[in-house]
């Protein structure tokens, strides 16, 4: 097989299906329960350090 | 000893630049090398200078130098973008203007390729850079990675831009849109490049939140995205390591897909992308309230970088190049209408429970009608892509007022926001010097941008229209002539609308320098004795 039917071919299905599935897997990610309880921590974070950088006492993992 | 290992280095360039000076074949390539000399030769004598002495980098501060510098580039190239766009758009209205003892050098076809760099590349690309050198401390906590790294991204993509503008104005171009610099400014730009990548991503390495912030994401595709664009679009063989010219190694129809991926892209990560990095994180800020949905963030995320990279054929309907092909760019352009108004609605939404700030704060209702730009030009763009619309609107000037609707609207105004935010923060000032000041710049700049986009509909309209108008034999109707005188009117009106443009923004920079000058100082943020520099 030529190397352009090839990828073609790879192109039109195991890799459609791998970023589709990828994509559906990163909304149902985002739905994940206690996903909300999170992001509004995160969602926070430009009001947090605007003036100097955190130690490493207040760093939080 | 690093020092040293710089100073061989310096000495190095120098020499090589002057030989290839000495060799140079053609006009730009002899200009870049004697540029390129100078720097290099200015660079031995300032690092001499400075052997023994002790540089700092406190972590327990942010380095906002370098931010403050990339600040005063993108008003500094803003201006002289926008001015060179208002010159050539009265070129195209009274041709005269292409001055007969400048012909070669100024006349339109050299200066426009001038324009786009300049507003995408010198004033977007510095408020990308210095935004992103912002936010990725703030969100991440910690101070920028890599010591002076910053600043050699800061002055090196400076110089791109200075190698890249002298270059076209001396015939230095390799004629493919938005990737017009020759092969070895390409190749100074992917140094630039890694180092900024280096930069962004060592700064998120050792942040000291948890979590990556959404518009680090944003930026951080808009680095990796570019630098793939670049590399792929500008595969060239030079054909002398003496001379700018340069061959692409892509070819036929292979290079026009080529190029149109990059262009769509360009379009897509570094002016899209990029600036709704700084949507996620100065519109929150400016409105004192977090993001809409960072849900919704998230799913615009991965739903815009999933579909932008193949919307590039679109630019190619009625080519050779294979149906298939350009339908796949229609459809994922027409399904991109979804995470663009997605992110649309989650930035303005942000300001929900806050619209009494778009009454009293003239920064925030800049930001918002960027948002407000953004829905709009990208609702057209997928219009515009449709094969039916596409053969109407194509090579006209429609395509030049949807291009400036996104442009002036959506990227000119949240960088003028981010400007307007950033200067009291990083000078710590109290306030901006005159909010009615950027009244009259908002005003201005939106007044100016409606000329522009509406005389563009009407001409663009009217061009597509009268290229297509054949009688009752089959044989066209117009000359080529024809339409350009029509659409004489309208160029006036465009040129007028840029004028308006232009003088907004300097009144914005009447105001930052004010800012700075005026503006009492912000003595709370100073709790921490700092001694004066």
């Amino acid at each position: 097989m030529e190397t352009y039917t090839l990828m073609r071919e790879f192109a039109d299905s195991w890799m459609l299906l791998f970023l589709f599935v990828f994509f559906i897997g990163v909304i149902f990610w985002v739905f994940r329960p206690g996903a909300t309880k999170e992001y509004r921590d995160t969602a926070g974070i430009p009001f947090r350090h605007s003036d100097k950088p955190a130690t490493d006492e207040e760093a939080r993992t | 000893m690093l020092n040293y290992i710089k100073l061989i280095a310096l000495a190095v360039v120098t020499l090589c630049a002057l030989i290839a000076a000495n060799y140079a074949r053609d006009v730009a390539y002899l200009v870049h090398a004697i540029i390129i000399a100078l720097v290099s030769g200015g660079l031995f004598i300032w690092t001499l200078r400075k052997v023994g002495d002790v540089t700092s980098h406190p972590q327990n501060e942010y380095l906002d130098s370098v931010v403050r510098a990339g600040v005063i580039a993108t008003a500094f190239w803003g201006v002289v973008g926008f001015l060179a766009g208002v010159f050539i758009a009265f070129q195209l209205a009274f041709p005269v203007l292409n001055f007969e003892w400048a012909e070669g050098y100024a006349n339109f076809g050299r200066l426009r390729p001038l324009h786009t760099s300049a507003v995408i590349f010198a004033f977007g690309g510095n408020a990308l850079i210095a935004s992103s050198f912002y936010v990725v401390q703030r969100t991440s906590a910690a101070r920028l990675w890599g010591g002076n790294l910053g600043w050699f991204v800061f002055w090196g993509y400076q110089l791109f831009i200075v190698l890249a503008a002298t270059g076209y104005l001396l015939g230095g171009t390799q004629s493919k849109e938005y990737a017009e610099p020759e092969w070895y400014v390409d190749l100074w730009l992917t140094v630039v490049w890694v180092a900024y990548l280096a930069v962004f991503l060592g700064t998120i390495i050792k942040r000291k939140e948890p979590h990556i912030y959404v518009a680090n994401w944003f930026y951080l595709s808009f680095i990796v995205t570019v630098a793939m664009l670049h590399l792929v679009n500008n595969a060239t063989i030079p054909v002398s390591i003496f001379g700018s010219k340069s061959v692409i190694v892509w070819a036929g129809v292979q290079d026009a897909m080529t190029q149109w991926w990059y262009g769509h892209n360009a379009v897509g990560f570094f002016l899209t992308a990029g600036f709704l990095g700084m949507m996620y994180y100065f519109v929150p800020k400016q409105a004192e309230r977090p993001v809409f949905s960072y849900k919704l963030s998230i799913i615009h995320f991965w739903a815009l970088i999933f579909l932008y990279i193949w919307a590039g054929p679109h630019h190619l309907h009625y080519t050779a190049l294979p149906d298939w092909a350009s339908t796949l760019g229609m459809v994922f352009s027409i399904v991109l209408w979804m995470p663009s108004w997605g992110g649309m609605i989650n930035g303005l939404m942000t300001l929900s429970g806050a619209w009494d700030k778009l009454r009293t704060d003239p920064v925030i209702r800049m930001m918002v009608i960027s948002i407000g730009f953004y829905g709009m030009s990208t609702f057209e763009g997928p219009m515009m892509s449709i094969r039916a619309v596409n053969s109407l609107s194509h090579y006209t000037d429609w395509t030049i007022g949807h291009v400036h609707s996104g442009a002036l609207g959506w990227n000119g105004m949240i960088t003028f926001g981010v400007l307007y935010f950033l200067v009291p923060v990083l000078w710590k000032r109290e306030a901006l010097y005159s909010l009615k000041l950027v009244s009259w710049h908002f005003w201005l700049a939106t007044i100016g941008i409606v000329l522009y986009a509406a005389s563009m509909w009407v001409t663009g309209i009217m061009e597509g229209l009268m290229w297509r108008e054949v009688d009752a034999n089959g044989f066209l109707v117009n000359s080529f002539a024809d339409t350009v005188g029509a659409k004489q009117p309208m160029n006036i009106v465009r040129g007028l609308g840029g004028l308006l443009f232009l003088s907004g923004a300097v009144i914005m920079c009447y105001n930052l320098w004010m800012t700075v000058k005026k503006s009492p100082a912000k003595e709370s943020s100073l709790s921490v004795a700092v001694p004066a520099e």
